[in-house]
C-alpha cells in the first residue's frame, strides 16, 4: 500500500497493511538542512526539501505542511519571535484592548506573504508526491486563535464577561479559518489539522464549550471543503468525545494524559485516533522504551483500523533525537503489521 | 475543609462572585484577615487545585476563581501590608517564554493566600540572575509552557550557583506535568502541579528557612 492508501483505509475504520505512522516533525527539517529555524521557515523551498528528506529518512505516512502556530497571528499583523531550539512564539498581542476587536478585519489569504509561503510549500510537495502520500495542512481554530491574538488571561475574561465582543471575534476568525483551510486544500493538502486546544476539558468546562467553541467548530468545519482532524494539542478530550464526533471531524489527537483504550471504546467507528506518544519524555527514550511505548499504543488502539500512531501534541519537539525517531519507525515496522495477532 | 470553606469552593467553581464575596465578608466580620485567608481561602483554593489535578475542573475556572479570591483579599490586606507573608524574599517569573497565564494564576493564588511576591513578568536567564541577586530572593517560582523554556531552568540554576546564590527554585507548567522527572533534570528544588502546590511549597520552605 502507499501511505495514502494506508491512511485512507484506516480513516474508513478498516485495517490497512500496517498501522500508519505520522511523525509530525516540523523543526527537524531545519536540522536536516543545517539551517537555523528562522532561515528554514523563510523560504518554501527549504520546507519542501526538509519535509522530503524527513519523509525519506523516517518513512512517515504523511508530509506535514504546518510551519508554526504564530504564523496565523503574523497574518493578522503580529510579530513572530524565533528561538534556536523550539517553535517560534507570538510577540505582543495584536489585540491589546478588547475594544480592538471592534476594528479587527480578517487577513486576505492570497495577499498575505507568510500564508502564501505555506501554500507554495503544499503545491510543491504535491508536485513531488502526487497522490501517494497525504499532505497535512493546519489551521488554528477560531476559538483557539485568540489565545495568541490577545493573551490567554484576557481571552478568558472576554469569554466570561463580553459575549458580544467574543461573538464578533469568532465571526472574524471563522472567516479567516475557513479561507485559510480551504486555500490549503485547494493547493493540494489532503486534510487539515484543526488545532483547538481551547476546546479541551483541560482548559474550559464542557457546558461553556458547548455554548462557545463547539458551536464555532460545528459552523467552521461544515464550511471547510475537505477532511479535518481535530487536535487538542495535548489537552484532555474524553469528556467531550461525543461533542467532537458531532462536528464531523474525521480524526482526533489524543493526549498522553488519557488512555488510548478508553478513547478507542468511546469512539469506535466514529473517529480515527491520532496519538498518543509523549513528546516530552520521548527525548530520553531508549530503543527498549520506544518499543514498549509504541507497542502499548498499537495494542490499545490498533485493532480494526481507525488509528494513526503519532505524538500527542501535533509536533515532535526539536529536542527529540534522530535515533529515537528511527527507533519508533523500526518498532512500527516490526509490530504494526495487520492483522495484529500479537494483541491479546 | 469546613462547611464554610466548602461553600466558598462551590461559589468559586461556579464563578459566583457575589456568593463568594458574601461568605468572605461574613468571615471578615469575626476574624482577622490572615486567619480568614488561612481557614477559608487557602482550603478552597487547595480543593480547586486537587480537582484541576484530577482533570475534574478546567483551567478557565481556576483562573477566574483565583482572580475573585485575589480581589477579595487585596481589599482587606493590600500589597505590602504588614500582615502579608514573604516580604522581599519571594519572586515569580515566566522564564524565556511568552505564555503568561500560568504565572498569572499562581500569582493570584499566592496573593489570595496572603503572600507578597515580586512579579518579575517575563525574563531571560541573564536578566533574571541579576534580579534574583539584587533583590536577595530566597524563593523563586518559575512558570513555563514550552519545553525549551523548561530546559532553560538548568542554565539558570548553573548561573545562580556560579554566583553563590542559594535561592530555592520551584517550577511549574505543562512540560513538568508531561515529564515528572524533568524538574530534577533541570536542577529545580521542587515542582508544583497546581497553584495551590506552590503555596504549600512556599509555606514549607519559609518554615525551614525561619
Amino acid at each position: 500500500m502507499t501511505s495514502m492508501q494506508r491512511v485512507l483505509t484506516t480513516l474508513a475504520h478498516q485495517e490497512p497493511d500496517r498501522v500508519p505512522l505520522f511523525l509530525l516533525t516540523t523543526l527537524h527539517g531545519a536540522r536536516e538542512l543545517g539551517l537555523s529555524i528562522r532561515d528554514y521557515f523563510s523560504r518554501s523551498e527549504h520546507v519542501v526539501e526538509g519535509q522530503m528528506r524527513l519523509l525519506s529518512k523516517y518513512r512517515s505516512d504523511c508530509l506535514y505542511a504546518f510551519y508554526y502556530a504564530a504564523l496565523e497571528v503574523e497574518a493578522f499583523g503580529g510579530e513572530t519571535l524565533f528561538i534556536d531550539d523550539g517553535p517560534p512564539n507570538t510577540g505582543m498581542p495584536i489585540l491589546r484592548r478588547s475594544e480592538d476587536i471592534d476594528r479587527l478585519e480578517p487577513p486576505r489569504v492570497a495577499e498575505t506573504s507568510c500564508l502564501c509561503r505555506v501554500l507554495e510549500t503544499i503545491r510543491r510537495l504535491k508536485e513531488r508526491v502526487g497522490d501517494t502520500v497525504p499532505i497535512i495542512g493546519a489551521a488554528i481554530s477560531p476559538f483557539s486563535l485568540p489565545i495568541m491574538q490577545m493573551g490567554f488571561d484576557r481571552y478568558l475574561e472576554l469569554i466570561y464577561e463580553q459575549p458580544q465582543r467574543f461573538d464578533r471575534l469568532m465571526a472574524i476568525n471563522q472567516t479567516f479559518c475557513v479561507d485559510w483551510a480551504n486555500a490549503q486544500l485547494a493547493a493540494g493538502a489532503t486534510a487539515v489539522g484543526y488545532f483547538d486546544p481551547m476546546a479541551s476539558s483541560t482548559i474550559i468546562p464542557r457546558d461553556l464549550y458547548l455554548k462557545t467553541g463547539h458551536r464555532v467548530a460545528m459552523e467552521t468545519l461544515a464550511r471547510i471543503n475537505g477532511p479535518t482532524a481535530t487536535h487538542l494539542a495535548s489537552g484532555r478530550g474524553l469528556g467531550i468525545v461525543d461533542d467532537i464526533a458531532a462536528t464531523k471531524t474525521a480524526a482526533i489527537g489524543v493526549s498522553a494524559l488519557e488512555d488510548l483504550a478508553e478513547w478507542k471504546t468511546a469512539t469506535r467507528g466514529r473517529l480515527t485516533l491520532l496519538g498518543n506518544l509523549n513528546g516530552v519524555t520521548m527525548r530520553h527514550w531508549t530503543a527498549t522504551l520506544a518499543e514498549s511505548e509504541v507497542r502499548g499504543a498499537i495494542a490499545k488502539a490498533g485493532r480494526g483500523g481507525g488509528f494513526i500512531l503519532a505524538d500527542n501534541h501535533g509536533e515532535i519537539p526539536w529536542q527529540v533525537p534522530e535515533d529515537v525517531l528511527l527507533a519508533i519507525r523500526d518498532v512500527v515496522d516490526r509490530w504494526g503489521c495487520y492483522p495484529l495477532d500479537w494483541v491479546e | 475543609m469546613d462547611e464554610f470553606s466548602s461553600e466558598l469552593y462551590e461559589a468559586l467553581v461556579s464563578l459566583d462572585r457575589l456568593r463568594a464575596e458574601t461568605l468572605f465578608q461574613q468571615a471578615i466580620g469575626h476574624k482577622p484577615p490572615m486567619q480568614v485567608i488561612e481557614e477559608l481561602i487557602v482550603p478552597a483554593l487547595e480543593q480547586l487545585g486537587e480537582k484541576w489535578n484530577a482533570g475534574q475542573i478546567a483551567l478557565s475556572q481556576i483562573y477566574m476563581s483565583s482572580r475573585i479570591c485575589e480581589d477579595m483579599v487585596e481589599r482587606v490586606l493590600p500589597s505590602m501590608a504588614s500582615g502579608r507573608k514573604g516580604h522581599r524574599h519571594l519572586a515569580i517569573v515566566v522564564l524565556s517564554d511568552y505564555h503568561l497565564l500560568g504565572k498569572r494564576i499562581v500569582l493570584s493564588v499566592m496573593r489570595a493566600s496572603g503572600f507578597d511576591i515580586f512579579d518579575y513578568g517575563r525574563m531571560d536567564v541573564d536578566e533574571l540572575v541579576e534580579r534574583v541577586l539584587a533583590d536577595e530572593v530566597k524563593i523563586l517560582l518559575i512558570s513555563v509552557l514550552m519545553l525549551p523554556a523548561a530546559l532553560k531552568v538548568k542554565e539558570l540554576r548553573s548561573a545562580l550557583d556560579a554566583k553563590g546564590s542559594r535561592v530555592r527554585i520551584a517550577v511549574g507548567g505543562a512540560p513538568f506535568l508531561f515529564d515528572p522527572d524533568l524538574w530534577r533534570e533541570v536542577g529545580a528544588d521542587a515542582m508544583g502541579r497546581t497553584a495551590a502546590d506552590a503555596v504549600a511549597i512556599v509555606h514549607r520552605w519559609m518554615e525551614e528557612m525561619a
